[in-house]
């Protein structure tokens, strides 16, 4: 298959959730290319949409609300009281993330994100989902299984620990603010947001500890 | 529509296989993928949930064999014919038979405001809430035909009103032409094993944010 390169470092490897690249490639392709013919499409626009989420809006965005919210008690406050204010304030409110939610884990306490539905996500705070956030296996299971999907991702939980799974079924968009690491007593926002994984937004991983 | 979709709970599809390090974008086409999706989008010919509800009634046997590019691409190309933008022909053909520069067209200037602005989903609702956090409440169990945001495996059980979010627009009613009729939208939460039987994982609890009209009072 030939890859053009408009976004960055894709492999030529085939991968097991998208087994169909040569046809979907002719199919895209000549799709583009009759609404573009028609009038319906700058293709000069589809490479600004690609460039905002290849670039642009991504999970470091979640990161940064995160950082401030570990750095910040007044900030973590209204993160918890009004996260769309709290986010749009930093300027990360957009497409997909219209409507926030923050949901803090605690001692005891885990959350997990999902959209059983479709496959709605954050896009604001963590860029485009993953693939496997979208898969059929994630959001079959997610809702009946959580700790084994969890343990999946090498996440095991406490047994006594409360986990609430959020089904993303209406336009409330979720961030899972995970617990702070120990041993980061006066890190800067943007140390501690080096440990702020997309996994620990989505609540399928912790934030990483410092090494 | 209780459709392909509509997965909670539902089970053989294996394991989740997180990628390590993985790309935005498998293939160049998935980006592109993207864009002529969200541009198209910006014609304003259809809502959101129309475009889910086009994506959802793709037949089950072509929805689980595509990646998620590849239903959106689908359901596009369903969307594009349905409001009179392509027709099968061209689409068969590959090449366009008319030239009909659209007014709305997306230009690369307006991208980021158009991103940036999203598409809020409140709405003013005049009456006053039925529901209040702490209340007892049943999701009914009903199987509409179109589409629906209340997932199957919800349906029929009882939770707990949580929050009440004001009025968002109805997706029942949007997805299908019928105006946004907004209704207030609470956050329910349900016990695992009132949803999973005995055998739900201890110490589960599932929320999903719930119109109003998908509730009865317990």
């Amino acid at each position: 298959m030939k890859v053009h390169n408009r976004v960055p470092a894709m492999p030529h490897d085939h991968h097991d959730h998208d087994n169909h690249l040569d046809p979907m490639d002719a199919r895209v392709r000549a799709l583009e290319t009759i609404l573009v013919q028609k009038g319906l499409v700058d293709p000069a626009a589809v490479d600004a949409i690609i460039e905002t989420y290849a670039h642009k809006v991504g999970p470091q965005n979640g990161a940064a609300v995160v950082a401030r919210a570990w750095s910040e008690p007044a900030f973590a406050d209204w993160l918890a009281r009004d996260a769309t204010a709290a986010v749009g304030a930093m300027g990360f409110t957009g497409r997909q993330g219209e409507h926030v939610k923050a949901v803090f884990n605690a001692p005891g306490l885990h959350h997990v994100i999902v959209c059983t539905l479709c496959s709605c996500y954050p896009w604001s705070l963590l860029g485009l989902p993953p693939v496997w956030y979208k898969s059929p296996a994630y959001r079959s299971r997610v809702v009946i299984e959580p700790r084994a999907v969890l343990a999946e991702f090498g996440l095991v939980l406490p047994e006594a620990t409360q986990l609430r799974v959020w089904d993303s079924t209406a336009e409330l968009r979720y961030l899972v603010v995970p617990m702070r690491p120990e041993g980061t007593e006066g890190w800067t926002p943007e140390q501690l947001a080096e440990l702020v994984t997309r996994e620990s937004m989505i609540g399928t991983g912790l934030a990483r500890v410092p090494a | 529509m209780n459709g392909p979709h509509d997965l909670g709970g539902k089970m053989g599809f294996g394991a989740v296989a997180p990628e390590a390090n993985e790309l935005l974008f498998h293939a160049d086409w998935e980006a592109r993928a993207l864009g002529v999706v969200l541009a198209c989008g910006a014609l304003g010919k259809w809502t959101l949930d129309e475009s889910r509800h086009a994506r959802e009634s793709l037949p089950p046997v072509v929805y689980y064999a595509s990646s998620y590019y590849e239903i959106w691409t689908r359901a596009l190309e369903v969307l594009l014919q349905r409001h009179d933008l392509l027709t099968a022909e061209e689409l068969a053909d590959g090449q366009a038979q008319t030239q009909d520069p659209h007014p709305k067209r997306l230009s690369p200037q307006a991208v980021p405001g158009a991103l940036a602005r999203g598409g809020p989903c409140d709405r003013p609702v005049a009456t006053a809430p039925l529901f209040a956090p702490g209340d007892r409440v049943r999701c009914r169990n009903a199987h509409p035909r179109g589409h629906t945001r209340v997932p199957t495996y919800l349906a029929g059980h009882t939770g707990v009103v949580e929050s009440e979010h004001g009025g968002f627009v109805l997706p029942d009613t949007n997805a299908h032409g019928q105006g946004e009729q907004p209704q207030r939208l609470y956050t329910v939460v349900f016990d695992g094993a009132e949803v999973w039987g005995p055998d739900s994982e201890p110490g589960l609890t599932i929320s999903a944010d719930l119109w109003e009209g998908y509730l009865e009072r317990a």
